[in-house]
This record gives structure tokens, C-alpha cells and sequence, in this order.
């Protein structure tokens, strides 16, 4: 299959049966808890995907761009992130949201219209979801100059450093704007990782479309080092992910990772995958599962029991039913907020029109709704 | 007091910028060793190091968007664009990213950026070197828009500019770069966002900013002779507009005319326009009329002189004022 990159120096530790694979560079040191953790984050992050489609479904939400397969490859990539570091994500990263600590409500006010960015991005570490494709990479990119500049970077103690992972897709990767903070991240050795997760469709576009190569060979010619990884193997996306952000601390400079995976479901709740890729290929990958090879792992070590999926299922279904209940309590916006949050500095020309619109708020008769 | 160009009060003003606040960065194209196409930031790299002085890549769209991240990080970036028609390959991050940064983030997070753009015609230059695009940001929700006129205002206006927490499109008129007025440098004249009446007059009012003023001072000392007493208002911020300003004039003078080099159509003089017929409609004795460029793209430099504002297009749109 063309789109199969599993012949073209892709690091994988974990087969999709779930046995594990020697390579050169990196390996993996099985902990059999630290594999339950991701199995366990992984589980969640789907059924919080899950939970998303469905509410959009039932009209509680507007839309929800779903990131089914795509779990190994920000759980793996959460699990390289240090308590300083910085993650920039683009607008499907939920697991690894959920993984960094972010609220599911914070994440569905967003698509709920309850709020424009809940979430505090410098408590969480994880910025805003940003939807013009790959604007965030300048930022992240800008935002490791910044560590640069506070001397976050290269010390001997390795707590003092820190490092930026920045997000973006297959489609992001013809933006001017990525490829302006690939230029921008070599010319001062920024401690940023591009973490690119090919999922090989931009909404109906095949990645062929965006690159006549293979994504991690561009990094080449930007001037730093350029990966292939397994984005479907927790335990591949974790080595490559810790050893590229690992060298950008020391200030060794940028590296871009491409976790290629697949995104199984339709880019958002809104579009409709039959129009433009075969059910077959769909298939093809669903024998690639990130989760499934990492239970078939754990079982054959017989570092699982019956209980553990009893009690995972269970604490899945709560959650859940947590998410549900979460998002229909969201509070409802008040109109009048808009007005004090365009400006730290407010203007007494939008403060007029803030006086204005209380004003005709007011003229309304609250009782019957009627105009007075 | 001091004598200095207008250019040299914004290299004294950013100088005195990077010196009160280590947070301070500028970032742009050849402001390091070269010292900006204008030599705007002259010696700036020499004094304060080539970490807070960051000569950029060739990409305004970078150079922004990183300057957001860097704001992210608590820095004060000072974009230097070179030249006004150059800024649009970042005009994305500017009105869908830095503008909106404060509102999506429910005001977590501010965006202390300044853009500096060199804006403006008459020197005679190739296209895209003339131009004025202060519209399209005034426009935008979440930048604040300012225009300096004098080296007083440039040198004090660009502090005050870094020293605010939401972002500012600084425009500064090339054209009179180089030449010399005043400089107070121990007192702060006035609040950033305010206009400043440059002429007292009681027939008319001509509401301006930038590279026009001057040419109105000139109308208006021209008009002086003929026996009509003109006002000159220098907006100096565009967004917000001094409106208290500007409605006081108006309604001694109770005409007004806007001049600016910008394209007519949708422009500071249209928003003008709809303000005071809003406020003044009653008062006034004329519409608001307008002496602007003409709806076409910035010409040939040859004929720019006839494209642009000039003194008398100025008076002959005054006297029509005064007529009606």
C-alpha cells in the first residue's frame, strides 16, 4: 500500500499484534505499570472522543473533529512532557488535553459556543486550539525563543530546562506559516519538536496532495533531524518524542517528529469520509489499533487480568457519563461578557457600545419576553 | 528641550524602551548591524545585544507569530515591518491571532506587541512603498491603531506603546522622517490615546493624522492669509478615536473636513463621517467631506503628488465646506 510507511525507516517498538521489536536507537524499557497508564489514558481519551461525536450527534455541541486512532500518538507524546515544557496543539488533540490535565469542560465549551478558550494555557501548559491551520507553530516556535531568552535551555541541571512541542497535520505541512517557524526554529536552534501526526487525509485530501515525500525527509532541509515514527505505538511515540524534546532542552535545537497514523473517523462531525476514501483502507488500519496492540502486550506478559478490563470499562463508562453531565451543565454565556474581553485596556468607544447593548438588553420585558 | 528628526526621536524612544524594561525585544528584517532600511534602530543591536535586538528572517508572517509566542512567554516584542505594503504576508497572524489572542483566552492572556509600520507616499519610491493601510486594522477588534506626526509624539507615543498590554499598530509617516522639531524628554505630554489640537481655528476644523498634518498646517496657514481660521486636529490614535476631542472642535467649528492619504472609500474618513453625523447632525452647517487618495492602487511615483492630498485640494475642499 503507498500510504504505508512501514518500509521507509519508520521507528516502531510495538507491532500491531503487540509484540515488541528491537531497533538501533531507540528502545523501550517495559514497566508494565507505566504501559497499564497509557493503556488506561488511551481508553479515556477514546471515550472522551467517543462521548464528543455523540453529543454533537444529539445537539449538545456543534462540532467535534473527532481523533479515533490517532490515541497512541498524544498519549505517547504526553508521556515525554516535563511539568515546564510547553504544548501548542492544533484542534484535535483531546488526549493529550486530557492527559495534561485539561477539564473536559473546559475542552467542550469550545465546540458547546459556551466560551471561546477555557482553558488557562500557562497553568495547563497546553495552549489554545487554534484553527487556522498551523498559526500555532509560529507561536510555539516564538514561545521557545522565549525559554531561550529566560535561559530555560542547556543547563547542566536538567530541571532548569524546558522544551516545546508543537502540533500540527499532514495538511498543515504545505501552511507558509509552518514552514516559516520550521525557518524561524533552525535560524536560532529554538527548543521546539514539531510533532506532525499524519493522519494521511486533510479532511478529503490524500497526504499525496500536500508532499511528493515522505513529511520527516523535509526537516532535512530545514536543517535539523526529521523522524518517522509508529503513531499507532505508545511506546515508539514516547522514545522518539522524549529523545527529540530531550535535545531540544539541552539546546541542541528543533527536531520534527511524524507520527504517521490515521485518522479513522471523518474530520469533523460535519464531513462525510465515503465521498472520498475507500471502506477498505479504513479497514486496513483498523488492524493497526494503537489501543489493541498494547492489550494484546499486557496480556500475553500476563501483566493484566479480567478485573483490570472490568475495572477500566467501568471507570470509561463513568467517565463518561462524567463528560455528559459536564457538558449540559456548562453555565451559559452572557452576551455583555464580549464587550471587556477584546481589550486589556478597555475603550470608551466599545465601552459605549457595551452601554448600548445593556440598554436594549434592558428594554426587554423579562416576564413575557415581550419588546417594551 | 532638544532638536531631533523625527526618525532620530524614535530611535532615542525605543533606546529609552529597551533600557526601562529587560522585556522589551525588537524583532524585524536588517534592525540589527544595518539599523532598519531607515536606520530606525541605529546602534540599538551595538548597545543592548543581538538577543534583544533579533535580526529576523525574511517572513513577516514569522516574525509575527513568533513575537505572539514571545508575548506568550511575557516578552514586549517591537516588530519593525520595513515597509507598509510588506505587511500583509502577516496580516493573518496580526488580525486572526494577535487581535484575538486577549478575547480567546477570556483575557488570560495580553499581547504587548507593537508593529511598527513605516506608512505613507510622496518619496518617490516603487510600488508597494507607499502605501496606507490603516484601515484594514483599524477595522479589526483587539488592535489599537496610532499615527505619529512630530518627533515629540514619536518619541514619547512609541513608549507609550510598548508600555501597553493590548497590541499596537504603530504607524509612522516615512516621509518626514527626517525632519526636526522638538523634543521634551522629561515630561509626558499626554495620554497615548488622545488627539491633539496642532492649530486653533474657529471657520472649520481639518481632522488628520500622520504625514498629512503638516500639509494641513500649511493649508491652514495658507487659508490664515485669506482671512479663514482653520483648526488642525491630529488624531494621533485611530483606534480608539478621541472622540471628546474631536467632538468639541466640531461643535465650535461646526464643519469638518478629513484628510489622510489612505484610499477614500471605507476609510478613517468614512468612520469619520458617520460619527459626527451620528453626534453632530443638528450642529453642523456642512457634511463631513473628505480629501483623500483616489480609489485606485498607489500610481506611478511621477504623478504622486496629483494621487496624494495636497495643499490645494485641501483648500479648494474647505472652501467647498464653507459654501454649502
Amino acid at each position: 500500500m503507498a500510504l504505508d510507511g512501514a518500509n521507509d525507516g519508520m521507528v516502531q517498538l510495538l507491532t500491531p499484534e503487540g509484540q515488541l521489536v528491537e531497533h538501533p536507537d531507540f528502545s523501550y524499557q517495559v514497566d508494565d505499570a507505566e504501559a497499564r497508564e497509557w493503556l488506561r489514558q488511551m481508553v479515556l481519551g477514546r471515550r472522551f472522543d467517543i462521548e464528543g461525536t455523540a453529543l454533537q450527534r444529539q445537539g449538545e455541541i456543534g462540532l467535534w473533529p473527532p481523533l479515533l486512532g490517532q490515541e497512541a500518538s498524544q498519549v505517547g507524546a504526553a508521556a515525554a512532557v516535563h511539568p515546564k515544557d510547553m504544548v501548542f496543539p492544533t484542534y484535535r488533540e483531546h488526549a493529550i488535553a486530557l492527559s495534561l490535565g485539561v477539564e473536559p469542560a473546559e475542552m467542550l465549551s469550545l465546540w458547546r459556543g459556551t466560551r471561546v478558550g477555557d482553558w488557562d494555557s500557562e497553568v495547563r501548559r497546553f495552549g489554545l486550539y487554534t484553527m487556522v491551520i498551523g498559526a500555532q507553530t509560529l507561536h510555539a516556535t516564538g514561545y521557545a525563543m522565549g525559554l531561550q531568552l529566560d535561559g530555560m535551555v542547556g543547563n547542566p541541571e536538567p530541571d532548569r530546562n524546558a522544551a516545546v512541542l508543537a502540533f500540527h497535520g499532514d495538511g498543515a505541512s504545505s501552511q507558509g506559516d509552518v514552514n516559516e517557524a520550521y525557518v524561524f526554529a533552525a535560524s536560532y536552534s529554538a527548543p521546539v519538536v514539531f510533532f506532525c501526526q499524519n493522519n494521511q487525509w486533510a479532511i478529503s485530501e490524500p497526504i499525496t496532495r500536500q508532499s511528493k515525500i515522505p513529511l520527516y525527509q523535509r526537516a532535512r532541509g530545514f536543517g535539523f533531524p526529521g523522524i518517522r515514527v509508529d503513531g499507532n505505538d505508545v511506546f515508539a511515540v514516547k522514545a522518539v518524542t522524549e529523545w527529540a524534546m530531550e535535545r531540544a532542552r539541552q539546546g541542541q535545537g528543533p527536531a520534527f517528529i511524524e507520527a504517521f497514523t490515521y485518522r479513522m473517523g471523518a474530520h469533523t462531525t460535519s464531513d462525510d469520509p465515503s465521498k472520498y476514501r475507500l471502506a477498505a483502507e479504513t479497514e486496513h488500519w483498523k488492524l493497526k489499533d494503537p489501543i489493541e496492540r498494547v492489550i494484546a502486550f499486557l496480556r500475553r506478559r500476563n501483566a493484566v487480568d479480567d478485573g483490570f478490563f472490568t475495572q477500566l470499562d467501568q471507570e470509561a463508562d463513568d467517565f463518561g457519563a462524567a463528560v455528559r453531565d459536564a457538558c449540559k451543565q456548562l453555565t451559559e454565556p452572557d452576551m455583555s461578557e464580549i464587550f471587556d474581553m477584546v481589550y486589556a485596556e478597555q475603550t470608551p468607544w466599545l465601552n459605549q457600545q457595551a452601554e448600548e447593548y445593556a440598554s436594549y438588553a434592558e428594554s426587554f420585558d423579562v416576564e413575557s419576553g415581550s419588546h417594551s | 528641550m532638544t532638536t531631533m528628526t523625527l526618525g532620530k526621536a524614535l530611535n532615542s524612544g525605543l533606546r529609552r524602551a529597551l533600557d526601562a524594561d529587560p522585556k522589551v525585544l525588537l524583532c524585524g528584517e536588517d534592525i540589527g548591524k544595518l539599523g532598519g532600511v531607515f536606520r530606525i534602530t541605529e546602534g540599538l543591536q551595538k548597545d543592548f545585544g543581538e538577543h534583544r535586538v533579533i535580526d529576523s528572517p525574511l517572513a513577516e508572517s514569522g516574525i509575527i507569530g513568533t513575537s505572539i509566542g514571545m508575548a506568550l512567554r511575557g516578552y514586549r516584542p517591537v516588530i519593525e515591518i520595513q515597509f507598509d505594503g510588506f505587511v500583509f504576508p502577516g496580516f493573518d497572524q496580526i488580525v486572526t491571532q494577535l487581535a484575538k489572542f486577549h478575547f480567546r483566552s477570556h483575557g488570560r492572556s495580553r499581547m504587548p506587541v507593537v508593529i511598527r509600520i513605516p506608512f505613507g507616499g510622496g518619496i518617490g519610491a516603487i510600488e508597494h512603498h507607499s502605501e496606507s493601510p490603516e484601515a484594514y486594522f483599524s477595522h479589526t477588534p483587539g488592535l489599537k491603531v496610532v499615527a505619529c506626526s512630530t518627533a515629540q509624539d514619536a518619541y514619547w507615543m512609541i513608549q507609550q506603546a510598548i508600555a501597553s498590554d493590548d497590541p499596537v499598530i504603530f504607524l509612522e509617516p516615512k516621509r518626514r522622517y527626517h525632519e526636526k522639531s522638538e523634543v521634551d524628554t522629561e515630561r509626558v505630554p499626554m495620554a497615548l490615546h488622545q488627539a491633539a489640537v496642532r492649530r486653533h481655528g474657529s471657520d472649520i476644523t481639518l481632522l488628520t493624522y500622520g504625514p498629512m498634518v503638516k500639509t494641513c498646517l500649511e493649508a491652514a496657514t495658507i487659508a490664515a492669509e485669506e482671512g479663514t481660521s482653520i483648526e488642525v486636529v491630529d488624531l494621533r490614535t485611530l483606534s480608539p478615536m478621541d472622540m471628546v476631542t474631536i467632538f468639541e472642535s466640531v461643535r465650535r467649528t461646526k464643519r469638518a473636513v478629513v484628510v489622510h492619504e489612505a484610499q477614500r472609500s471605507f476609510a478613517v474618513g468614512a468612520e469619520l463621517s458617520a460619527r459626527l453625523t451620528e453626534e453632530l447632525f443638528y450642529v453642523m452647517e456642512s457634511p463631513v467631506l473628505r480629501v483623500t487618495a483616489y480609489d485606485t492602487p498607489y500610481p506611478m511615483s511621477r504623478v504622486e503628488s496629483e494621487y496624494l492630498p495636497s495643499v490645494d485640494r485641501i483648500l479648494g475642499t474647505v472652501d467647498d465646506s464653507l459654501a454649502y
